[in-house]
């Protein structure tokens, strides 16, 4: 009546799981070689970044003045987005090949096995994305004492979005329309992040010290970090038993 | 099973839907007369006989209905995450189905918060809405019940829509301290909490008094509105049983 996996039982074991051929970096470098063999996949959510960014100056206003307001707001609105967007595909192919399956079947724990999917899917669209934001900084007249806030807020806050949006993707995997839906589970919670992320692009732009901002992204971020694991575990247990 | 004995039996029994469509039955007339008095009593009380408010006057009336819908609005969120909860660790089918039957009670309730909220802004503020920390974080709560509503209604699977919107609703549960601790974190135009457990209200107990009773009338409200919906959702699932064939029959 032993229930305990052996290989998890002892001290020395639990080390490990973190060594390089463990299940995290097992399965971090999977991840990444796929998309990298998918290209494509890596750039789309980056050219949406820049084309909503592009919509406002066309579709409101190009004077310099509003669009140096606004830019704060507009660069994580749609960061936001192309991180929406790039959440449906998180699970699905895992899950049609069967991959999904075996991950859960598999005695490594779920938890570090699912953090290493969520960064592994940062890494390919919120480091991007915030590497990118300067640029549409630039292109949205966002004053120069901004783009710190912006970046610094950016890498703090994309993590918390991947991270819920994950908890959305694992929900719906299961679903064949699973992209709308994605968007009305996922959305009212990543209004924090946008709330307080854009607040600190805002604060940067007027001097205003930026500790509390990034504070507050940071502890969502490690709620996220130590909670969002469990959900997205448990819903995927879910989602591939249904 | 030994370890077991610490439940009480009760707990056992509200797993049978049987058990559970039974005492509902019994219980329902108790809390539909016990509603139509409160909401009767407290809403010609605040209406006629409560004082009109020194700054605001007659508009201020409206607490009357704003105050309770909140509170119930939130309550009935919290009451869907723990069904669902429960639904999810002991696999209680009634769980599952409280937790289903709470969605679009409280989206509702949550609309009749809102509404009543903007109606009254328009005289005291000057503006239907303002996005002040305690509105936006309510706005939330009600795109999180439509999320929820969404996802079960899009899972065919009667049990994997039950677990799936249980975990939605556990993480959305985020959302309910951020609503209570609003007007004490920021510094919103919305006004602070209208009744606290430790501190008697601001208002004079003509004021209060009849609040409460319309608070409790909702409860009694919202227990009405989820035993109907309940008793629908335990009929129409276990259509094939025996024992809802011999009720049919009559």
């Amino acid at each position: 009546m032993n229930d305990s996996v052996p290989n998890q039982s002892t001290e020395e074991s639990m080390v490990h799981v973190y060594k390089v051929d463990g299940p995290f970096w097992g399965a971090l470098k999977r991840d990444l070689l796929l998309s990298y063999r998918r290209k494509s996949d890596l750039v789309n959510p980056l050219i949406f970044f820049l084309m909503v960014a592009t919509l406002f100056p066309l579709g409101v206003s190009p004077d310099p003045t509003f669009l140096a307001d606004v830019a704060p707001g507009v660069v994580w609105v749609a960061a936001l987005l192309a991180t929406l967007l790039s959440m449906d595909s998180m699970f699905r192919s895992d899950f049609e090949d069967g991959t999904l399956e075996q991950i859960l079947l598999s005695p490594q724990p779920l938890y570090l096995v699912v953090l290493a999917k969520v960064l592994a899917h940062w890494m390919l669209t919120g480091l991007p994305l915030t590497l990118l934001a300067p640029v549409l900084g630039v292109m949205l007249f966002l004053p120069g004492d901004g783009m710190w806030g912006l970046v610094l807020s950016l890498l703090l806050g994309t993590p918390t979005l991947s991270l819920v949006g994950a908890i959305g993707a694992a929900l719906t995997v299961g679903l064949r329309k699973g992209g709308v839906l994605i968007s009305l589970l996922v959305l009212p919670l990543y209004i924090p992040v946008l709330i307080f992320g854009s607040a600190a692009v805002q604060g940067a732009v007027t001097g205003l010290p930026l500790g509390g901002y990034l504070a507050i992204l940071g502890a969502m971020l490690s709620l996220g970090l130590v909670m969002a694991p469990l959900a997205i575990g448990a819903a995927l247990r879910i989602s591939v038993s249904g | 099973m030994a370890d077991k004995k610490w439940m009480p039996r009760w707990f056992y029994q509200l797993a049978s839907p049987r058990w559970c469509y039974e005492i509902t039955g019994k219980l329902l007339p108790l809390f539909v007369i016990a509603a139509i008095l409160l909401l009767v009593t407290g809403t010609v009380w605040a209406l006629a006989f409560a004082p009109a408010d020194y700054q605001q006057g007659n508009s201020f009336r409206i607490i009357y209905i704003h105050v309770p819908s909140s509170i119930l609005a939130q309550s009935c969120y919290m009451l869907m995450a723990v069904a669902g909860a429960i639904g999810l660790i002991w696999k209680m089918k009634v769980a599952d189905m409280v937790a289903k039957c709470c969605a679009p009670i409280g989206a509702s309730i949550a609309v009749l918060s809102l509404a009543t909220g903007a109606i009254w802004g328009k005289p005291t503020w000057g503006s239907w809405w303002v996005w002040d920390a305690r509105l936006t974080s309510m706005l939330i709560l009600f795109f999180l019940y439509l999320g929820i509503i969404a996802l079960n209604s899009a899972i065919e699977s009667e049990r994997t829509a039950a677990q799936s919107t249980a975990v939605l609703a556990l993480v959305g549960l985020v959302n309910i301290p951020i609503i209570k601790y609003s007007v004490d974190w920021w510094n919103t135009l919305h006004q602070p909490a209208t009744f606290k457990l430790t501190e008697r209200p601001a208002m004079p107990a003509e004021m209060w008094v009849p609040l409460l009773v319309m608070v409790i009338g909702f409860y009694c409200f919202f227990a009405v509105a989820m035993m109907l919906r309940l008793r629908n959702e335990i009929i129409q699932r276990e259509r094939r049983s025996s024992w809802v064939r011999d009720l049919i029959a009559g």
